[in-house]
């Protein structure tokens, strides 16, 4: 049997390794950039439908990238990065997968 | 033209033949071969140039996904097309009508014609914003015309998608 204590202090190990992973894989954002063909009203929808945004959290992201050329929508591990980088180039928007600087 | 939403389609009737015929032209306008810069919009850069060995697996993993997906929404408008070759007379105005649930494959497929049609054309952002030029005086306008028409179909088949 063991009391909780010393289950609390078996585990620690584990809890580092996650870290130290996340940390390798952390500086990562997609950024999608100003297209003067896709309509605004088709890039609030991907957004809202890749990012599960809000109408007007899409919408602000939507007028960045319109206004000011570029607009970071997700920052976080490489893999998922990807994964949304691909989905936006298949709604066939300018997305970019960059360093965190 | 007439565009309004019926049960569980969107109808565009009263389509004279000039605008039917830009709609066939949907399928076509989505080929970039032979246009560099439309193959680039397309299919374009997943990374800063820096990062090469990313954009070389995305080029041999991603890209022919892409391909694929960007090939069945447009076989998909083309077969919903089939319907403007029903018009028995030649010069008479047709009705099309695209299943709700096509609704997404028109989007992308409406999409990648005008994406391919401006980088063909290489317009820029004010032609792109003018929407009352006319009248239609040489094939570039005409590809302006169909970029707008196309984008109008767009905002249709969005507002109706958002009830």
């Amino acid at each position: 049997m063991h009391s909780p204590f010393q289950l609390a202090v078996e585990n620690p190990a584990i809890e580092q390794e996650t870290r130290a992973a996340e940390a390798l894989d952390l500086p990562w954002q997609v950024v999608v950039h100003n297209d003067p063909v896709n309509l605004m009203s088709y890039v609030t929808m991907v957004f809202q439908r890749v990012f599960g945004l809000p109408r007007e959290q899409a919408e602000k992201h939507m007028l960045e990238v319109h206004q000011q050329g570029r607009s970071i929508l997700w920052s976080g591990m490489r893999e998922r990065a990807e994964l949304y980088v691909q989905q936006l180039h298949g709604y066939l928007l300018l997305a970019t997968l960059e360093r965190t600087s | 033209m007439e565009i309004r939403r019926q049960g569980d389609c969107l109808e565009i009737s009263e389509l004279d033949p000039f605008l039917a015929e830009l709609l066939r032209q949907i399928p076509e306008s989505t080929n970039p071969d032979g246009a560099e810069t439309a193959q680039q919009r397309l299919f374009s850069s997943p990374a800063p140039a820096s990062e090469r060995e990313m954009c070389a697996e995305w080029k041999l993993y991603v890209e022919p996904e892409l391909r694929r997906l960007f090939q069945t929404a447009t076989e998909t408008v083309g077969a919903d097309l089939q319907q403007l070759n029903g018009c028995t007379k030649p010069f008479a105005n047709c009705t099309l009508r695209i299943p709700t649930k096509n609704a997404d494959a028109w989007l992308n497929a409406l999409n990648q014609a005008r994406l391919v049609i401006a980088a063909k054309y290489n317009f820029n952002e004010a032609e792109l914003c003018d929407h009352y030029r006319s009248p239609i005086g040489s094939r570039r306008d005409l590809g302006l015309f169909q970029v707008n028409f196309y984008g109008f179909l767009q905002e249709f088949i969005l507002h109706e998608l958002k009830m």
